[in-house]
């Protein structure tokens, strides 16, 4: 940046060392003008449905019918169709809930951190991150709410909620699953309101494009929900602060969401799981699987949609760092506990990593360290992070190594505790797998209604960031 | 019905040009004006004259509320509606009460900050004049606008539209109420 302050004179030092001045990186490539923005991302909705979006559609739509099977058949029997039986009484349900919850985690650093820390880059891909957050959330609370088997338990009669039950007793407060409640709904309404707002500016746009379109019931449909926004100065000075505050108070938010999860095992007695490490460790996994799975989204929307020039290798470099840096965080995690079993002298908690590393369930522990250790290190290379189909297969790595760390950590732990005369062996039912694998069905249906549907980046953020958003012109003049 | 009057609305370019017209506007004196921008320009606030938003009043009281939810409801289903002991423990106590606080404070502080944000704007509201011009589509694409309403009490049409065109409106049109 050009020193044209005059009133602050630049220090003697610098015209001797006569500092390189770096560009910044674009964030909008080939100088796109500010319709341009508007015509693209308006464009994708605006445009007829393409072919290949009714295909996926019809897949996910199919694969999240297992899921409802899966549930239909669990509500109508009972929990007893999952694989859960002594001493492995939480297994795929809570691996699968922390396992989606994790991933809902990076939407909201790219949402609130990334916003308060000021980084620009976050604007092209906020919106979609932060839907793949609240879809998330959607596919986690699945879980917990159907374990309770008669899932209407879970509200009327307060087994998850504070309603008093049969009993007239209350929920346990005490407890961290009770915790969780609050933390999840909290969470999962929180990033609806913050996503939402961020939409509003987006759907006037659309309810005005549609309305002199001529298409009057679309453009009823945006100006609802965009509540007679007409982009007045104003309102955006209150709307800015109300962004900045939803943003402050999101990080904290966000952090205590998986220290939360992390307390539901972190809290209880078992060998394994009774560290203080888990809460930093189970944060920095979530972000890492979350922005694993923005990468295997955004990758295959940047190419389908020609959005080069909004995602440019520049975001998915920083991505890829992110991937590395929680990635290592984690892997440090692990070694960490191998230590402290080691140096804490109790042998059940010795016993417990040994027979994580080594013991029946080792093909888990190894595949965990090889997705969440080894491939993010690939991402040390920029001739790797320049490769889009690596860096996406790469990224279904780390999804899948995140899924394994909470199976590693929940399963483990159960099926080898104090008394070897309790220890067992875990393999999941047919039900479950199929209930699993729906959620994923589910998750497509919702994110694929909203590329469908709704601006998948926040234009008005975009414009922002560009060089023409500077009002003194790109110099620095005051 | 004749449509009434309703204000001036002067189309700007770039966003430097909204920023040192707004000066002039504020410069001016005029109190019932507007810009209307397709994203918030940095800076605009001040060139405008406008004070530092309300909207964290809002969240502090929805912040203050949601704490004393959480601690009051853990407090009366704990403590004095059914007392029960669980585990040797106190009936009550702020520690274990504080996770679900915390998390009750960011909930209720959320929907603090949203609903100041709708009343401060005064939003929705679907019927405005601005909506009504059919530049409110490049008003939220790629152009600026000033809007300085007739209501203002020292809105002359003639002084205006030549301070308008003085600040470099490319274009100025009538808004109708």
């Amino acid at each position: 940046m050009a020193h044209a302050h005059t009133d602050h004179p630049a220090p003697a030092i610098l015209a001797e060392v006569k500092p390189v001045s770096f560009p910044r990186a674009t964030l909008v490539e080939k100088n796109r003008s500010f319709s341009w923005v508007t015509e693209k991302i308006c464009g994708i909705i605006e445009g007829p449905t393409p072919r290949w979006w009714w295909i996926a559609f019809a897949v996910s739509g199919f694969l999240a019918s297992f899921t409802v099977a899966g549930i239909i058949y669990l509500v109508s029997t009972g929990v007893g169709v999952w694989g859960h039986a002594n001493p492995v009484n939480w297994a795929w349900d809570i691996v699968n809930f922390v396992f989606w919850i994790g991933i809902g985690h990076a939407g909201t650093l790219i949402s609130a951190i990334l916003c308060l820390l000021r980084q620009k880059w976050r604007t092209s891909i906020n919106r979609a991150a932060e839907a793949m957050t609240i879809f998330a959330v959607v596919c986690a609370a699945i879980f917990p709410v159907f374990h309770v088997g008669r899932v209407w338990f879970a509200v009327l009669p307060g087994y998850l909620f504070p309603f008093p039950n049969a009993n007239a007793i209350w929920p346990n407060f005490r407890s961290p699953l009770e915790w969780d409640v609050f933390a999840v709904s909290t969470y999962g309404t929180v990033s609806v309101l913050f996503w939402y707002i961020g939409l509003i500016p987006d759907l006037a746009i659309l309810r005005d494009r549609f309305y002199r379109g001529g298409d009057k019931i679309r453009s009823a449909l945006y100006g609802f929900f965009a509540m007679g926004w007409r982009g007045s100065n104003r309102h955006w000075s209150n709307y800015e602060m109300a962004y900045l505050v939803l943003a402050g108070i999101s990080t904290p938010l966000v952090l205590s969401v998986h220290t939360i999860v992390s307390f539901d095992f972190a809290v209880s007695l078992l060998p394994g799981w009774h560290t203080t490490i888990f809460p930093p460790y189970f944060v920095a996994g979530a972000i890492f699987s979350g922005f694993g799975m923005v990468l295997t989204l955004m990758l295959p929307l940047r190419a389908i949609f020609r959005l080069e020039d909004l995602i440019t290798q520049y975001h998915i470099d920083c991505m890829c760092k992110i991937i590395l840096a929680t990635g290592t965080i984690v892997g440090y995690a692990y070694g960490m506990e191998f230590f402290i079993a080691w140096y804490g002298s109790n042998p059940y908690e010795g016993f417990a990593f040994i027979n994580r590393a080594f013991g029946h369930y080792a093909w888990a522990y190894w595949i965990m360290i090889t997705c969440n250790v080894v491939t993010p290190q690939f991402f040390w290379f920029k001739s790797i992070r320049r490769n889009i189909g690596l860096v996406w297969i790469l990224s279904i790595f780390v999804n899948v190594g995140m899924w394994f760390e909470r199976f590693v950590i929940i399963v483990t732990s159960l099926a080898r505790d104090f008394l070897p005369s309790s220890w067992g062996y875990y393999s999941p039912s047919a039900v479950e797998i199929f209930t699993f694998f729906g959620t994923f069905g589910v998750f497509g249906v919702l994110f694929l209604l909203f590329i469908r549907f709704l601006p998948i980046m926040p234009m008005a953020e975009i414009k922002a960031v560009m060089p023409q958003a500077d009002v003194h012109g790109g110099h620095d003049k005051h | 019905m004749a449509a009434t009057f309703y204000g001036l609305m002067a189309r700007f370019d770039t966003a430097p040009d909204i920023y040192h017209a707004a000066q002039q506007v504020r410069d001016a004196g005029y109190k019932n004006w507007d810009c209307i921008t397709p994203f918030p320009v940095h800076g605009l606030d001040g060139a405008m004259g406008l004070r530092r938003s309300n909207v964290p009043k809002f969240s502090l009281i929805g912040g203050l509320t949601g704490f004393t939810t959480g601690m009051s409801m853990i407090w009366f289903t704990g403590a004095f509606d059914y007392p029960l002991i669980v585990g040797g423990k106190p009936y009550f106590s702020p520690l274990f009460a504080f996770p679900i606080s915390y998390e009750l404070t960011i909930l209720f502080t959320a929907f603090a900050t949203i609903a100041g944000m709708f009343i401060l704007n005064w939003l929705p509201q679907h019927y405005h004049p601005v909506l009504k011009s059919k530049e409110i589509l490049r008003g939220l694409d790629d152009a600026f606008y000033v809007v300085i309403e007739a209501r203002d009490p020292k809105f002359d049409l003639n002084r205006a539209k030549a301070l308008l065109s003085q600040a470099g409106a490319k274009e100025i049109s009538e808004l109708e109420a």
